[in-house]
């Protein structure tokens, strides 16, 4: 049994406007050493995931979690709030997009890891600062000893997040989510705390699970993605799998859509057309359908049947009426148009076993 | 922090000046440019059908035959270092801070003010504690239990409090508890050194009255301040910890949302140590606002600079305080 298992997910919130199905039936798994990347544009449901995870989610009537949420085998869905909230910080912990927000700005850094290390563990403060000095050095924060009384505002953007990071690992929790951790960030810190993330999973041995719109970030530190589309997931399994032969319209749009490097300049960036479909109003069959290109060669009706989502390769599965022979022709067709070197990819299929980075993107 | 708060003290004695300049010019320069000579200006303070020696003699005394800038070295020179009033056999010393004599009752206008002064001191004082606990404290309930009855209720209250004068809610306060039910009968002030028991006993009424207007108030920045700070992302990281609520809610939401608080109460509780002219005219207390409503009343120039740089002094020394607080409270402003 994996770390953590979420199946047939659903989170929704009742609003004056409406119901809104922010998760429609979301299923997956993380295990311990692993990490999972969670893909999708604005409001497509990859935040709330995380935040029902957490038990964050705005706990109001109005609000309501069903499905199943098994970290260790607990049911967090039916455990009561006051469970969670001790498993939070202790079992699973979360980072967040933007580092200076996140923080206190009203306590020095030392003040918010020690306190997270102590709701969890009854030790005395100087212990608490012990570890949280010994957290800080591992995040790569240099004279933490002296660091430690520092305010926010005094340290720079990229060690704000190792801060965040000390303070998320500091109860060496079995789950980490990291939502966005990069998107607040300076390019070139980017991969520093990407770095990090990978190196101190290691050492820790957690289960991640990485939220972003970042393909590259992706690329570059998930095992597995799942690319979620509405609230629901369209395409899931191997990030080499998922990036080396895509087998969604959506996910195509999504790498059509990056920029690269190794492209002339010259080569457009193709956008997906439409805007992400309103939550209230999810659009009957396949959500994605009124903004894909290929309703016409599909099996079966995509604006009244939603797709199943079926397996299209050992672990990699998709939600899409195409047929498969279809979806790996366009495809071939599509990575040969913008990128030579892809193409090459496409041909050879799964590329091999090696490390994550390797694996070119688009 | 030293260099900041001697650099805010130092701003602090500027700004006083440019108030007792303005407040100088105001009061001593606008009669004439409205054409007022000082002759005539004489005239006011030496009773009816005065002959024109006794107001030649009245205007030499005043010194309002003076320049302008040797009046105001004068008035400058009695508050630092006092000064000599008078001449002859009828000469008199008045120590600094010295504000000179009134016009009118050729008392010194210092030790009047500062008989006045532990009235409105206590009052204020007595009403910020009041209502900074009570509108906190109902702000920050409100705020977690938005929208239920508790809220509603509060908030109907604070409005009701916001919007009624201090006048009406007093002469309420008196109809009922002081003549009607006869708990506090026959308000009046009696000095703290006289007997802390009836001081406390006449106070209570005047406070709640003041305190009421003010916690409304409160109640509402509060509960507003606190509305904001509960969505903020640190917020979120507290509870991600595993924080038990409590401890999100006063170590991590009140700190962000009191802070502000903190700029407006030293506002208020310095603008009402320079009087409360409401409450004490309402209650027949002899405190500064009183004062000041008798000194414009009778024109008298020496009384109304008095009161006027009293009161700014306080609010200018709230506003200090609230600065070197602020710092406290606030780290990111030390480094600013």
């Amino acid at each position: 049994m994996a770390l953590l298992e979420v199946s047939d997910l659903r989170v929704r919130f009742d609003t004056d406007d409406g119901l809104v199905k922010a998760v429609d039936g979301l299923s997956f798994s993380v295990d311990r050493n692993r990490t999972l990347g969670i893909v999708g544009e604005s409001g497509s449901g990859k935040s709330v995931t995380s935040l029902a995870i957490m038990g964050l989610h705005r706990n109001t009537g109005s609000t309501t979690v069903s499905g199943e949420i098994r970290l260790d085998g607990e049911d967090l869905v039916e455990a009561s709030p006051e469970r969670v909230r001790r498993l939070r910080g202790e079992k699973m912990a979360m980072i967040f997009q933007d580092p200076l927000t996140a923080l206190n700005p009203y306590h020095t850094v030392g003040a918010q890891i020690i306190e997270a290390y102590r709701v969890h563990n009854d030790v005395s403060k100087r212990e608490a600062r012990k570890r949280a000095i010994d957290m800080l050095g591992r995040v790569g924060i240099p004279q933490p000893s002296s660091r430690v009384d520092d305010y926010p505002h005094q340290f720079s953007g990229g060690m704000r997040q190792r801060a965040m990071i000390a303070m998320a690992l500091s109860c060496d929790p079995g789950l980490l989510i990291a939502d966005e951790p990069t998107t607040a960030l300076d390019v070139t810190v980017q991969a520093q705390i990407l770095d990090l993330i990978v190196d101190l999973q290691a050492e820790f041995g957690s289960a991640v699970i990485i939220i972003t719109h970042d393909l590259g970030v992706v690329a570059e530190v998930a095992d597995e993605v799942l690319v979620m589309y509405a609230g629901r997931e369209v395409e899931t399994g191997a990030a080499r799998e998922v990036f080396g032969a895509p087998r969604h319209p959506y996910t195509w749009g999504l790498l059509g859509s990056m920029p690269r490097l190794d492209v002339a300049r010259t080569e457009r960036l193709v956008p997906i057309p439409g805007t992400p479909p309103s939550l209230i109003n999810v659009p009957p069959g396949c959500p994605f359908h009124p903004r894909c290109a290929y309703p016409a060669q599909a099996a079966a009706p995509c604006d009244s049947e939603v797709p199943a989502l079926l397996e299209t390769g050992p672990g990699h599965l998709a939600a899409c009426h195409l047929p498969a022979a279809k979806k790996q022709s366009i495809w071939a067709e599509l990575s040969a148009r913008t990128a030579p070197s892809r193409a090459r990819h496409a041909k050879t299929g799964p590329a091999a076993p090696g490390s994550v980075s390797e694996v070119n993107p688009w | 922090m030293t260099t900041f708060i001697i650099r805010r003290l130092i701003t602090m004695v500027l700004l006083l000046i440019v108030v007792s300049m303005v407040t100088f010019g105001i009061f001593f320069l606008i009669p004439r440019l409205a054409g007022q000579n000082s002759y005539e200006l004489a005239a006011q303070y030496v009773g009816r059908n005065p002959t024109k020696a006794a107001i030649m003699q009245m205007e030499a005394k005043l010194g309002l035959n003076q320049p302008l800038i040797v009046q105001y070295g004068h008035f400058l020179k009695g508050i630092v270092a006092g000064q000599y009033y008078n001449s002859g056999t009828a000469r008199t010393w008045c120590g600094p801070p010295c504000f000179g004599y009134s016009f009118r009752t050729q008392q010194p206008v210092w030790p009047q003010m500062m008989n006045a002064l532990p009235v409105t001191a206590s009052l204020a004082i007595g009403a910020s504690v009041l209502w900074l606990v009570g509108g906190v404290a109902v702000g920050v309930l409100s705020a977690l239990k938005r929208g239920t009855v508790f809220d509603r209720l509060s908030m109907g209250t604070a409005l009701a409090g916001v919007s009624l004068p201090i006048f009406f809610t007093g002469q309420v306060a008196l109809l009922l508890f002081s003549y009607k039910w006869q708990i506090f009968p026959n308000v009046q002030y009696v000095p703290i050194t006289e007997s802390v028991q009836y001081w406390f006993s006449n106070m209570v009424l005047p406070w709640v009255t003041l305190a009421f207007l003010y916690a409304a108030l409160y109640a509402r920045l509060t509960r507003a301040g606190m509305l904001e700070t509960m969505g903020e992302d640190f917020i979120r990281t507290a509870r991600a910890k595993g924080l038990p609520e409590r401890i999100v809610v006063t170590r991590h939401g009140l700190r962000a949302a009191v802070t502000p608080i903190l700029t407006i109460f030293g506002m208020d509780l310095g603008l009402l140590l320079g009087g409360a002219v409401l409450t004490e005219t309402t209650f027949s207390f002899p405190g500064l606002g009183q004062f000041t409503i008798q000194a414009i009343n009778n024109q008298d120039l020496p009384e109304i600079m008095g009161v006027v740089m009293l009161a700014s002094f306080f609010i200018v020394l709230a506003n200090t305080v609230v600065d070197i607080l602020y710092a406290v409270v606030d780290p990111r402003v030390r480094t600013a």
